[in-house]
């Protein structure tokens, strides 16, 4: 991948110089491998921290709606992915077009750290990459890999790895691949029985942590309140009860039904590297077959569950 | 002191004559990474030092949610409304595998949960029915700076026996009255030379020591003025990426904070609690609605003064974290514990 | 080993409604187990932690003076969960009590001193406590001049308002009782703010003299320069700090303060310790 890292650098220390943006939010080189660690970058000389590589796969428009100051613009450094959340943030008033500088990222995705590390019996200690070569090492061997075979799941089913908002772009558009199953794991999780479905939810969460690095690291998850931490009533127990577990996940991912756009930051974040978008993919294959939606497309439409057509297929509400 | 020599093919058979006495715990490989699980009958644990667990071995003291109290709401009972403990077995248990740093965290822990003020029943019975047996780390990783918090990949305090990995035995030191009787129960009774394997551990802990990469200063934390520190510049660029979730804290082995929850089922109310972070902006909302900490910053500085300093301050025992690393290879956005240990360690007031 | 989270079981023997609002009503509980008032002997500036089965906990200050015995007092102000469900119940409900927790005000340093005791709004329970033990007979002669002024929003919003109006007739006890405002023509006392009232009446500071503060943060922000314009030094001024708790033993680490947990080392501090601590309360 054109990692373009030069390009970005490049725009982001002009805007900064002539203060048409007060301060750049992209990534910085992580103190392990395989790391990326957000950053705000407010002086021109700092620009020179940014970095962008097959391990940026958080979703820094998670970083946006907090980040404004009172007047002026920031800047963001958004893929395929973030800006369709950014157009999610301005459709949903968290942030007005105006505030925003936009520096585009065509991205032909991130890498699965998970996936890689199992590659190794200890722990790596390097990893380089050019094009779509892989070079990673550890103290017992070195190993090549081809960046296709290591993408995370989320980035290979992505149909969107061009930003479809942008004031610049730091690189070329890449190509848009087609898919001719582009749900295939939600469909072999649609095809099992009911206890075979419920089954593998508690299989999936049997690991989880209460720590909502999910709900935190994904843009959408904004209230100021989380359904989960109200006490008066109290939806959702604290504890590490199934029913608890469950009601989190299941109700976070029909809080984000119609908004998703499978960035995997999620995945991403979670310690465990529970695949919560099982979840999620569910809901964004509904939103597509009975409203024909796909999240942050349309700078001018509400997400589905927010409007109601006199087109909606379902005949109930007539 | 005793040394024992355990040939590899009879640990499990050894483990499981100590299932008679013993709820075993240990590391297990799953899906998700290596976790500390209770070990059903079939299952032994991963004895492989050089793969550290997600999460560290505190939930076997502290489990993520623990029942403290009951009480029955049927005004027809002569107690109801009335709350009582829950009873707990603290059926003897063994860790094993258990990491060095893992088990001095638990003898930090003890500072909040055993003091001459307080003692904590739960916490307290469950330790005195454990028994830690750890594995020496003969390849320390990347991530662990063990050495620079006051143990190491050999360090044996709050251990009950020490386990050194040598191909195809283990030789264990044992350390306490607790480790001789678990010993016992797996029928473990080769008895090694003492001073040779005393040697061997010098020499294996010299080895592992060398392997370190990771270290932080933390000689001048004390020496720092704890306000100049809280009040100081580079909290907001520390801050930036943290997204307030629980993973350091929970996947931390010094980290205690608890919240108390009641529940009521029916005519059952149950007061129990669970794992709470600082990192949480509910951590210490007022009723009122004012917080104290209701940025981010302050919660993030907050993470890190009670670590480096004010538990340096209260305790005068070093750094309230063991270098195991898991923070450093879990939280979601690469805040590096090391970073800011060195940048509080080296911060002098303008 | 004594099991700290467990409450004694109490009966609520009266409730009363404490101000005109009703946001905040007043609690006798009677130990149901004789042996327990012993246990749970208290002094003042001390909380407990009331506890409803099934609902939850909340740390309140002690109203109840340690004299005063067979029962023990607390004002409640409605404001949450626990709060709400606790104004919601009956006399002869069954709850419990956990405590006494925390710190106490120092009365062994208060010995042959002059008191200035400062409050405000509903902070004024403990406050109730240390005055009711301070005169009782027993107690009186270890203390000199005893000066307290009180204030709150309106006369309906004063906590225990017929003894201070009691007290206000005693010769060994300077009461300066402030409302914000009121239009009830018949108000014999101030009205102002506290801090003012304080600039106003209370005693110059000497070497003998402390004051005790209570009350909101608002309240002590502009009462602190009025003490220290009267000359009190940061170590003679005694505050009473709120945070959240859940434990209130000191170990489920939410109420700290810098190195202090409020639930511990606290509640009661000196000016001089707080302002050695970070502004996170």
């Amino acid at each position: 991948m054109d990692t373009c890292i030069e390009k970005i650098r490049t725009i982001c220390a002009d805007l900064l110089a002539k203060g048409e943006v007060q301060k750049v939010i992209g990534f910085a080189e992580g103190s392990i491998p395989m790391a990326s660690r957000p950053i705000a970058v407010t002086a021109k000389a700092d620009v020179e921290k940014l970095v962008f590589n097959s391990f940026c796969g958080l979703n820094l428009a998670n970083y946006v709606a907090d980040g404004l100051p009172k007047e002026g613009k920031i800047a963001v450094l958004a893929k395929g992915c973030d800006s369709r959340n950014l157009v999610t943030h301005m459709v949903e008033n968290q942030v007005s077009r105006d505030q925003l500088y936009i520096i585009g990222i065509p991205c032909t995705g991130m890498v699965d750290k998970r996936k890689i590390a199992a590659l190794f019996e200890d722990d790596i200690t390097d990893f380089s990459e050019a094009g779509d070569t892989l070079t990673i090492v550890s103290p017992q061997k070195k190993e090549t890999v081809s960046k296709k075979e290591m993408l995370r799941h989320n980035c290979r089913m992505c149909t969107h790895r061009n930003p479809v908002v942008f004031d610049v772009m730091a690189a070329e558009p890449v190509e848009e691949q087609t898919l001719d199953q582009p749900f295939a794991d939600v469909d072999r999780i649609a095809a099992m029985d009911p206890d075979e479905r419920w089954a593998h939810f508690q299989e999936l969460t049997k690991n989880c942590i209460r720590c909502y690095a999910c709900r935190n690291a994904c843009p959408l998850c904004y209230c100021p309140t989380c359904f989960v931490d109200e006490s008066a009533p109290q939806w959702v127990g604290k504890g590490q009860d199934k029913t608890d577990i469950n009601t989190f996940h299941f109700l976070r991912a029909f809080h984000c039904a119609g908004r998703c756009t499978d960035c995997g930051a999620c995945v991403e974040a979670c310690p465990m590297g529970i695949n919560v978008r099982d979840f999620t993919r569910k809901l964004n294959k509904d939103a597509l077959e009975l409203f024909g939606w796909e999240a942050g497309m349309d700078m001018e439409k509400r997400p589905p569950l927010d409007v109601y057509s006199p087109d909606d297929p379902d005949d109930f509400i007539k | 002191m005793n040394f024992i020599t355990i040939d590899k093919k009879d640990w499990a058979g050894g483990i499981d004559k100590s299932r008679k006495t013993f709820q075993v715990f240990g590391p297990v490989q799953d899906e998700n990474g290596c976790q500390i699980k209770p070990l059903a009958p079939d299952l032994y644990p991963l004895m492989d030092a050089g793969v550290t667990t997600v999460m560290s071995p505190k939930s076997v003291l502290f489990p993520q949610t623990e029942k403290m109290l009951t009480a029955t709401l049927d005004a027809s009972h002569e107690d109801h409304h009335v709350m009582k403990p829950v009873e707990k077995a603290d059926t003897p248990r063994a860790v094993l595998g258990i990491r060095p740093y893992d088990a001095r965290a638990i003898q930090l822990v003890k500072l909040n949960f055993d003091n001459p003020d307080y003692q904590d029943p739960y916490w307290c019975g469950a330790c005195a029915a454990t028994t830690f047996v750890g594995l020496g780390v003969n390849r320390p990783g990347p991530c662990d700076f063990s050495t620079s918090t006051g143990c190491g990949p050999f360090s044996e305090e709050g251990l009950d026996v020490l386990l050194a990995d040598l191909d195809d035995r283990y030789l264990a030191k044992i350390l306490t009255q607790k480790g001789e009787t678990w010993a016992a129960a797996c029928g473990f009774d080769t008895k090694a030379d003492a001073a040779e394997s005393q040697a061997l551990f010098d020499i294996l802990k010299k080895e592992a020591e060398k392997n370190i990469t990771a270290s932080v200063d933390t000689d001048r934390l004390s020496e720092k003025s704890l306000l100049d520190l809280h009040e100081a510049p580079f909290w907001e660029d520390v801050a930036f990426s943290c997204i307030n979730c629980g993973t350091c804290t929970y996947v931390c082995p010094t980290c205690w904070c608890f919240d108390i929850q009641d529940e009521t089922k029916h005519k059952t109310a149950t007061r129990f609690r669970n794992w709470d972070t600082c990192m949480s902006p509910l951590f210490t909302h007022h009723a009122s609605g004012h917080n104290p900490r209701e940025s981010k910053v302050q919660r993030v500085r907050q993470r890190f003064m009670h670590k480096l300093k004010y538990f340096v301050d209260k305790y005068d025992q070093g750094i309230m974290c063991v270098g195991c690393g898991r923070c450093v290879a879990s939280c979601p956005v690469n805040i590096d514990i090391r970073e800011v240990c060195k940048t509080m360690n080296n911060y002098e007031k303008e | 080993m004594e099991n700290p989270y467990v409450p004694y079981p109490v009966r609520i023997d009266d409730i009363e409604v404490a101000t005109e609002d009703k946001s905040l009503k007043t609690f006798t509980f009677v130990f149901l187990n004789p042996g327990d008032e012993e246990k749970f002997a208290y002094k003042a500036g001390q909380f407990a932690e009331l506890s409803i089965p099934g609902v939850g906990e909340i740390p309140i200050g002690i109203a109840s003076s340690p004299v005063e015995k067979g029962f023990v007092k607390f004002t409640v102000f409605r404001t949450g969960v626990v709060t709400s469900h606790l104004h919601n119940m009956k006399k002869g409900d069954i709850m419990g009590i956990r405590g006494p927790l925390g710190n106490w005000y120092p009365w062994e340093d208060l010995e042959n001193k002059n008191v200035v005791i400062i409050g405000g709004g509903f902070a004024f329970t403990t406050l109730r406590s240390s005055i009711v033990y301070m005169l009782d007979p027993a107690n009186r002669s270890k203390f000199k001049n005893i000066d307290v002024i009180y204030g709150a929003r309106s006369p309906g919003m004063l906590l225990y308002r017929e003894e201070l109006f009691d007290w206000e007739k005693r010769d060994d006890i300077n009461m300066h009782i402030t409302v914000d405002g009121t239009d009830d023509p018949d108000w014999k006392y101030h009205t102002g703010f506290v801090p003012q009232v304080v600039e106003q009446n209370a005693p110059a500071a000497d070497a003998d003299t402390f004051a005790i503060v209570c009350g909101p943060p608002i309240m002590i922000k502009f009462t602190q320069p009025a003490l220290t314009k009267l000359g009190f030094q940061e170590d003679q001024i005694i505050m009473s700090l709120e945070n959240r708790m859940k434990c209130g033993i000191g170990m489920c680490g939410r109420c700290n303060i810098g190195k202090e947990l409020v639930c511990k080392d606290g509640p009661v501090f000196t000016l001089e310790q707080i302002n050695r601590t970070p502004k996170e309360y």
